[in-house]
């Protein structure tokens, strides 16, 4: 087994056990502290992918920006230990097999079809793809690049007034 | 070289576990955490894809989901202290107000 291959098998075993424990955890802040070591191992998968620029994104803005907020909410609003009631049938006895079913029957498609058989491409000749990124996102994509300035800001707004105690 | 459809086979796996826990989770900021798995999830199939054809486009969009799932987390995270504001809880069988 290669050193790349056992590297895959921990960092996916660690993101998949994160996934079952923000499902098992009764206390929001335990699920936001799981959804975060997901986050943090699917960083270093993009790394064995070669995606140097979207790892250091996935930490400082998945596990830092937004991760922080979801905890500073849940210790603002004081959320507790998820009160036990009595779950909608349909989700009791619907939800794990069809959630198991879902996944199962991705994993089936995925492995029947022809893209994931084909041996992978060997990385891209030229400048290095961080710098490539850069282009790409500068130059073919520079008008929804700049789009997304004006969602941010129509999100910020939104926030703020949402949030605000009397408008 | 790990096979590109270990990496399929993961999001897909983890995609799955965010549906599970979008359905069983009754507290609202929860559901919202297992939304933010299923988009990494999507986001592990797109880099992957991204590096199975020798392409860079993935990438940028995997960019761009990451910067429209901030602007969701802030959004959304002011909706639940709104919620939390007036129902004075966070359980969403209290949201009922759309129930027949």
């Amino acid at each position: 087994m290669s050193a790349e291959l056992a590297l895959f098998l921990l960092l996916a075993a660690l993101a998949v056990a994160g996934a079952v424990s923000l499902i098992l955890q009764r206390h929001p802040i335990h699920s936001a502290l799981s959804l975060i070591v997901v986050m943090v191992s699917l960083a270093g998968l993009y790394l064995l992918l070669g995606a140097e620029f979207i790892a250091a994104v996935q930490i400082i803005v998945y596990a830092g920006a937004i991760m922080v907020l979801f905890v500073l909410v849940i210790m603002l609003l004081n959320a507790g230990v998820e009160e036990r009631t009595n779950l909608s049938r349909m989700a009791q006895y619907a939800g794990l097999p069809l959630g198991i079913f879902l996944m199962v029957l991705l994993a089936y498609a995925i492995g029947r079809s022809t893209v994931s058989q084909a041996p992978p491409a060997a990385a891209a000749a030229g400048p290095a793809p961080t710098k490539a990124l850069a282009m790409m996102l500068f130059q073919d994509f520079v008008f929804p690049f700049e789009l997304t300035s004006i969602l941010i800001l129509i999100a910020i707004l939104g926030a703020l007034v949402l949030a605000k105690r009397e408008i | 070289m790990v096979p590109i459809s270990y990496y399929l086979v993961l999001s897909a796996v983890l995609f799955g576990l965010g549906v599970v826990a979008f359905v069983f989770k009754r507290n609202i900021i929860t559901i919202f955490m297992a939304i933010e798995l299923m988009l990494n999830a999507v986001n592990l199939a797109f880099v992957a894809f991204s590096r199975a054809l020798g392409q860079l486009q993935g990438q940028v969009f995997v960019f761009f989901v990451i910067v429209v799932a901030a602007a969701e987390a802030a959004v959304g995270l002011a909706i639940i202290i709104l919620i939390a504001r007036n129902r004075q809880s966070l359980n969403v069988e209290r949201v009922d107000l759309l129930k027949l």
